[in-house]
């Protein structure tokens, strides 16, 4: 779906994307994350043919960009920073325009039958975001969450194959996160794939079934995040009987904490059994998964926007 | 694309407002003179003033040699200059370039919708300027004076010539109009001048509104832009009244703005209004060149 090879950006002196090799594959929910400062924006408007390439190749649905910007990008939906409106029209009003502006929708016919498709693509996209009832007030009476909203409809109005949503959580209220996340993952399993960036972590951890890492402008892990967070084969055992089990399991302890442990044992299950067995008494037990937070972590460095 | 920029343009509040007050100036005008009957003697204030008492459908000029120095170009230049900054700062931009939309698309779309709105405002002076000349300074009414009622001293392409033409005394068969050679012109020839005129100040226009889009794709402030292109007008009309900057004279923007006055002459003197044509066409291909040059290659971070 989304392919890059040893993409590079400078900015006169500043190099803000070194050499990424992004690979998001058809049906992914794909969750870009790193710091602020990152260069995920720089991304993501390369992707979409607003900022050229220094060097480096990109290739989206299988054709590449940006020369052939004009096949691809009526199939992709975008969420670029803010949502951005006309704000002395309305919420309606808006999408007519910017979905007049593009390229004639497949199958528009005629001048008449193309208005009445659109207004049907525009009552279908406000309602998709919970807007159905604002659309006809003018923008400029939005919240911030009402504009992203606005800005979400904006990008599924052409029912497009990918969506490519940068920061799409911001001005959210946690409700709105939650119909966010549920509308991402419906449409997703009806066969749209999603690439999103993001600095929260715990939206993506979510969302995502897929996550690449940005520091610094270098790409610095990709995976799938069932992948990442697999039981690591270490067991957490918390337990008042501490020195009795250290004493029991001895050289399968890796690491104690106080009344936490951490031992090299492969079911938590049968080591709970042993455990209860030999009479010591177990507060909780289960693997160890190491959380999307460690994984990332460990292999960022300080955020770019930070002094160092 | 491009009936989604008229759409935008014809929509925006500050489009009417602006065209109300562009036309607001000639109205007022013409109340003070209605009022006091005094005007301008001839050669002497703004153009076509003076004669305007003797007839009022010469008032349409008039109004319109009265927004041409500022009222006119600082509206084109704030339109124009928005164009591109200003969807660049509403973050608009973005999103119509991944619609997709095409660059040149948008830019040429910009440029037609800035010309529509020259033409309105032309238009709408010409318009409101003739209803105020009749209603309020009265028809044509007849006594032609038998002197050239002459034109603007200051900047522009008045040729000397104009006190050449023997004026033609006491002529003026009911409703006819007098020229600025003191020959009467037939309504038909008024309105054809007047269309000459409208279509050469267009023009005029055209030349500020490519410096603006010029800059417009330069920079994201819409303001800066307007600014900008206003600016080179003001250093234009400087170096024009500047007898050290003869060699470039000619070259300069603002030099031939007022040469549309000489469709009024009988006949008319077209020397400057070819020169003021061609030198506009010129800083039109030119400027938006280089903002099509500019624009298709930039990377848009706003």
């Amino acid at each position: 779906m989304i392919i890059t090879r040893a993409l590079i950006k400078r900015y006169g002196a500043v190099t803000a994307v070194r050499s990424v090799d992004l690979d998001v594959r058809e049906g992914d929910r794909y969750g870009l994350l790193g710091p602020n400062g990152s260069g995920k924006t720089t991304l993501v408007r390369m992707l979409l043919g607003l900022v050229y390439a220094t060097s480096g190749e990109i290739e989206v649905l299988g054709r590449r960009m940006p020369r052939h910007a004009r096949e691809v990008l009526p199939q992709i939906g975008a969420l670029i920073e803010e949502p951005a409106a006309y704000p002395h029209l309305s919420g309606r009003a808006n999408l007519t325009l910017l979905d007049a502006a593009g390229p004639r929708a497949p199958g528009g016919g005629f001048a008449g039958k193309a208005r009445r498709t659109r207004r049907h693509r525009v009552d279908e996209a406000l309602e998709q975001v919970g807007l159905t009832g604002v659309g006809r007030r003018p923008v400029k009476a939005y919240s911030l969450g009402m504009r992203q909203r606005l800005g979400l409809a904006a990008a599924l109005i052409r029912r497009p194959r990918l969506l490519i949503l940068d920061e799409p959580g911001n001005g959210l209220d946690p409700r709105g996160i939650r119909d966010l996340r549920e509308l991402l993952v419906g449409l997703n399993d009806a066969g749209v794939t999603v690439f999103l960036s993001s600095h929260l972590l715990a939206e993506v951890e979510q969302l995502c079934t897929r996550v690449g890492v940005l520091d610094s402008g270098r790409l610095v892990l990709q995976d799938d995040l069932a992948a990442l967070c697999a039981p690591t084969g270490r067991i957490v055992v918390d337990t008042p009987d501490a020195d009795q089990v250290a004493a029991l399991l001895d050289g399968q302890v890796e690491h104690r904490d106080g009344q936490q442990l951490l031992v090299r044992y492969s079911d938590a299950a049968a080591l709970n059994t042993r455990l209860v067995g030999a009479g010591l008494r177990v507060s909780s037990i289960g693997p160890q998964q190491r959380t999307l937070e460690d994984i990332v972590l460990s292999v960022t460095g300080a955020g770019s926007d930070q002094i160092s | 694309m491009i009936t989604v920029e008229l759409a935008k343009l014809l929509r925006r509040p500050r489009t009417w407002i602006s065209v109300v007050l562009t036309c607001a100036l000639p109205f007022m005008v013409a109340v003070f003179i209605t009022i006091t009957h005094l005007v301008p003697p001839p050669g002497q204030g703004s153009a076509f003033l003076s004669a305007v008492l003797q007839d009022g459908a010469l008032y349409p000029a008039a109004a319109l040699a009265l927004v041409l120095p500022v009222f006119l170009p600082v509206a084109v230049a704030v339109v124009a200059g928005d164009s591109i900054a200003g969807e660049a700062t509403g973050g608009t931009l973005r999103y119509l370039l991944v619609r997709p939309v095409g660059r040149t698309r948008l830019l040429v779309a910009k440029l037609v919708s800035v010309t529509v709105y020259v033409l309105l405002v032309v238009l709408a002076v010409t318009f409101t300027a003739y209803a105020t000349g009749v209603f309020l300074l009265g028809p044509s009414v007849a006594a032609a004076v038998g002197q050239a009622p002459g034109v603007a001293g200051g900047a522009g392409g008045s040729a000397p010539g104009l006190a050449g033409q023997a004026p033609t005394a006491g002529q003026a068969a009911g409703g006819a109009v007098t020229s600025l050679s003191g020959a009467p012109l037939s309504l038909l020839q008024l309105t054809e001048r007047t269309a000459g005129a409208i279509a050469f100040i267009t023009v005029s226009m055209l030349g500020v509104a490519a410096i603006a889009l010029f800059l417009s794709t330069i920079t994201d402030s819409a303001l800066g832009s307007a600014l900008g292109a206003l600016a080179a007008l003001v250093a234009s009309e400087v170096l024009v009244t500047l007898n050290a900057a003869t060699v470039v004279q000619p070259y300069l923007p603002t030099r031939y703005w007022l040469a549309w006055i000489d469709f009024f002459r009988q006949p008319v003197f077209w020397r400057d209004i070819q020169r003021g044509f061609g030198i506009q066409a010129i800083y039109v291909v030119v400027f938006l060149a280089a903002a099509w040059a500019n624009f298709s290659t930039k990377d848009i971070t706003a």
